[in-house]
């Protein structure tokens, strides 16, 4: 057993890396999601761990899988779901669960409305994710303090079993606001001391929401032009300050009612139209915008803050 | 004696990972599995006890297994088998049927025999496990050890 | 003037004159003909006699297997005739061999009654065969219109009922012949009947000739075997059978044997092809009414199927036997003792077990066949065959099929109750390997091997057999070879 020349016998940690591919997600999560530097260094840290407790299980240093459960926690949005299903790929590429899917929850697919009701529910959701990631969304609304006989609790007690029992089957991926779940996890320590990976998702600046929103744009095809490109930058500093804010989610749904506008103006404007009039969003689609009868004029202070620039 | 309906009952009972291949087999295919349990293993006993519903659209071999050992706790004497159902066009049926678990002892069957005019005989296959009362078979004091739902 | 050229006479006043005229010219050969949906088509290879056009004998052929006959008739003009003329409409040299062609022929549905398949084959194979103007001529496969299909009741059972009544799913079945097939006594045969089924087979068969000769009559055979099943069912919790032979000469007799089979609980009965195609589906009927499985042993089809120039093909039997309802057939091994190419017995295979038939050719399959939900026939595999060529016939057959090992239980070293337990175990153990994905038509061998570590009986027969196998070449072979698509 303690031979010497096994216990020194190289072990190419490069290698493996190049092995399993995992780069290629690290490449499409740079891609695909701006900014969030801090969450894609914890999920590069989160892939070398698990890659090199797979070396370790492989030249029998370690017996256990470790638990592998985590919380995300950020405001709508900033692409915990994305995130999700990239850590699902590397999961699968790294061998910790057996296939790459993902499987969305929230408490109206898990919790019953009548005794008897809930654990089946619970149940065929866990059935579905096995092999796989489940990701409950909002989880705090899975418990309510303030009824004591909520089904929510037999939701949270066999979704603890399996977190428990069904390790090799199962990760579970809790997300929601970050206050809501400390809140949660405080009064549910069993929830917390299964949850090994903690990540911390924060709002875009002002810079990363507007680089998304060139992003979207380019994507679909078509183009602000100098002017639009200031009211945007406008709208989206106007837009941070309602309270129903939700980020990337904020810029999708603004982009998609600009289109709109911009459509409508091609139409009644009635004449005929250039290949670049169709691509093009003028500054007056984004101006029409709600959002700049109902917040005041800023004085670019929220901008500084935001933005992080003095 | 040991009873070998099933699709494997001349193989040594399956372990739990040989289970587990012959499920993702099933859902490879698409077909629904259900899991059933029964303290009356009569050749003709169609509808053995349903141990929840038949799970469809599943994904992972894990997730059967999971009600495998669910139906295994509450019933550790009882016959469980696992099903894969196959609803396409022209089957409609079962395809796969393997027992998953069995009682230490086996009583087995009588042959009982009416015997009629000519020479002809009427035959029933009785089971010794019926003489006793469904819940109070297959324990060794008699007094039954499932696990009421 | 009009009408006397190659083709068919138009004018009505030189058509009906009296005497003799070429079929070609009386309107069987109709080159530009359509088939309808609802046509009965049937597909022929014809060697014409020297110096007769290839397209004159198809006409003849269509001719003669519908109205004509050899001289005009003016009674045809009380008629529809152009209706109920068959029609050839196609005729193409057979690839490789010289002087054969295939012909095609369509049938007006109306030529036919319902249901019967005595009525139809009348036709398609009543007279024709003997014609002077042919040297030889084999019906290779027909097309059944699904309105025709549905006048036909189908097996009494099928693949799914049958599986539901005897419980057992995802493998083939397994059966064995009674040997010696003559001259057992009821009381020793029974003895063989209740090894087998104890040992693991899920069925026994008498065979095609043992019906009540001195040496035991019906009544004992069936009294004793199903004693043996009674025994095996009881000591093994499964559902078992034996398939007992009700073949009698008379119809009379057959529904009494099929009745006393009945009395005494058996599944399945058991008639030979030789018993005639109106037996056959009086026997299906019968079967239907009394929840019994028929199993068709298809003694005799060799002196008609087999030689590739002149017959029947058994594809086309096994298309006959479906709409005549029978649940089982024996249609070929691969690698037993009797004729078979594996690529004609995929085609007999797909015929019996498919909902749905493409063309392939190579299979022998001209037509596409819609078979308007008529059940599947669980196809038997028997003679010659045994355990270790498990990973082989599974391979070849599939999984809905009853594999027979008469010799292969019964000549065990270790007896009969050994020899169907090696044949179980090989059995299980396979399709235990295919499910978990293994390569197991390459793996056989070793696969074989590990079950036989701890299952003696299985290590007894993979010795004795080790080495048997039956390599002669097939005469009933493919006319296509498969050739690759250019991507």
């Amino acid at each position: 057993m303690d031979d010497p020349q096994t216990n020194k016998e190289m072990l190419d940690v490069a290698q493996a890396f190049k092995d399993s591919n995992i780069q290629e997600i690290l490449n499409e999560l740079d891609r695909e999601l701006v900014g969030l530097q801090s969450v894609k260094t914890r999920i590069r840290e989160i892939a070398a761990y698990l890659l090199v407790d797979r070396l370790r299980r492989g030249a029998g240093l370690e017996a256990e899988r470790p638990v592998l459960h985590m919380s995300f926690t950020g405001r709508p949005g900033t692409g915990k779901t994305t995130v999700a299903m990239r850590m699902a790929q590397i999961l699968h590429r790294l061998g910790y669960i057996r296939r790459d899917h993902l499987v969305v929850a929230t408490r109206d697919d898990l919790v019953g409305q009548y005794v008897g009701h809930t654990a089946p529910k619970t149940k065929e959701v866990l059935k579905k994710a096995m092999g796989g990631v489940l990701f409950i969304d909002e989880a705090y609304y899975l418990y309510r303090r303030e009824n004591e006989r909520d089904y929510g609790q037999e939701t949270i007690e066999i979704l603890l079993q399996a977190m428990e029992n069904q390790r090799e089957d199962l990760v579970v991926i809790l997300a929601g606001y970050k206050d809501r779940m400390e809140e949660f996890f405080h009064s549910n320590p069993g929830m917390r001391s299964r949850v090994a990976h903690h990540l911390d998702f924060p709002d875009f600046t002002l810079d990363e929401l507007m680089q998304i929103a060139e992003l979207m744009v380019a994507q679909q095809r078509y183009c602000f032009d100098e002017k639009a490109r200031e009211a945007f930058r406008e709208y989206i500093r106007r837009r941070i300050a309602l309270p129903d804010f939700a980020n990337a989610r904020s810029i999708r749904n603004a982009i998609d009612r600009i289109k709109l506008r911009q459509a409508n103006r091609l139409y009644s404007g009635g004449a005929t139209v250039t290949k670049d009039d169709l691509a093009r969003i003028d500054a007056a689609d984004i101006l029409k915008s709600r959002v700049f009868l109902e917040t005041p004029e800023l004085d670019g202070s929220e901008d500084a803050a935001r933005t992080g620039q003095p | 004696m040991r009873i070998t309906q099933g699709t494997f009952s001349f193989l040594p009972d399956l372990t739990d990972e040989q289970i587990a291949k012959q499920v993702a087999y099933a859902l490879g295919k698409s077909w629904a599995l259900n899991v059933e349990f029964t303290d009356d293993p009569h050749p003709r006993n169609t509808y053995w006890e349903m141990w929840e519903l038949p799970m469809f659209d599943l994904k992972d071999p894990a997730a059967i297994m999971y009600e495998v050992n669910a139906c295994r706790k509450a019933y550790p004497s009882h016959y469980i088998k696992v099903n894969a159902f196959d609803n396409s066009r022209g089957w409609e049926t079962i395809r796969l049927s393997f027992i998953v678990n069995r009682p230490k002892h086996e009583p087995g069957f009588s042959l009982v025999r009416r015997e009629a005019e000519g020479r002809n005989i009427r035959y029933t296959v009785h089971s010794y496990a019926t003489d006793k009362p469904e819940g109070e078979r297959y324990s060794a004091d008699g007094t039954g050890s499932a696990v009421k739902r | 003037m009009a009408g006397t050229g190659k083709g068919t006479i138009t004018g009505v006043k030189e058509r009906y004159k009296a005497g003799v005229i070429p079929y070609k010219q009386m309107g069987y050969w109709e080159p530009d003909y359509v088939p309808k949906d609802t046509d009965v088509i049937a597909l022929f290879r014809i060697t014409p006699q020297e110096g007769v056009d290839p397209e004159e004998a198809a006409a003849a052929v269509a001719g003669e297997s519908s109205t004509a006959t050899w001289t005009v008739v003016w009674t045809d003009r009380l008629t529809a005739c152009e209706l109920y003329r068959a029609k050839a409409y196609r005729v193409d040299p057979v690839p490789g061999t010289p002087g054969q062609y295939f012909a095609s022929i369509a049938y007006d549905l109306d030529l036919f009654e319902e249901g019967s398949i005595a009525n139809m084959t009348a036709s398609i194979i009543g007279n024709v065969f003997g014609f002077k103007a042919i040297k030889a001529l084999r019906l290779e496969d027909m097309r059944m219109p699904v309105a025709y299909l549905k006048t036909f009741q189908g097996p009494p059972t099928g693949i799914v009922v049958e599986r539901e009544r005897l419980d057992k799913y995802g493998r083939p079945l397994l059966g064995a012949t009674i040997k010696p097939k003559l001259g057992l006594s009821g009381k020793n045969y029974g003895r063989v009947v209740y090894e087998a089924l104890k040992g693991g087979l899920d069925f026994t068969k008498d065979d095609e000739n043992i019906n009540s000769q001195s040496f035991m009559h019906w009544r004992d055979r069936f009294l004793f075997a199903m004693e043996g099943v009674g025994r095996a069912s009881a000591a093994t919790g499964e559902v078992k059978g034996h398939y007992l032979n009700v073949t009698a000469a008379t119809m009379e007799d057959m529904y009494e044997r099929a009745e006393f089979a009945n009395e005494l609980g058996s599944v399945i009965v058991m008639i030979d092809l030789v018993i005639g195609y109106t037996a056959i589906q009086s026997m299906s009927k019968w079967a239907r009414k009394n929840n019994m499985i028929l199993h068709l042993h298809r003694a005799g089809h060799g002196t008609y199927t087999r030689q590739k120039n002149h017959g029947i093909s058994f594809r086309v039997i096994s298309k006959w036997m479906r709409m005549a309802g029978v649940d089982h057939i024996h249609s070929g091994t691969v690698v037993g003792k009797l004729e078979g190419d594996p690529l004609m017995i995929k085609g007999y295979y797909d015929t019996l077990r498919e909902p749905r038939t493409p063309v392939s050719l190579q299979h022998g399959l001209f037509f596409e066949q819609d078979w308007a939900s008529l059940r599947k026939v669980m196809p038997v595999a028997s003679g010659g065959i045994h355990a270790g060529q498990m990973h082989q016939l599974l391979h070849y057959l599939g999984e809905d099929v009853v594999l027979q090992f008469g010799g292969g239980t019964i000549g065990h070293p270790q007896g009969i109750h050994a020899g169907a337990m090696a044949n179980r175990v090989a059995l299980e153990a396979m399709i235990l390997a295919r499910n978990e994905g293994r390569d197991y038509l390459n793996e056989g061998p070793q696969i074989l091997e590990a079950a036989a570590k701890w299952c003696s009986p299985l290590r007894a027969a993979l010795e004795v057999w080790k080495d048997i196998t039956f390599e002669y070449q097939s005469t009933d072979t493919a006319d296509f070879v498969p050739t690759p698509t250019p991507a």
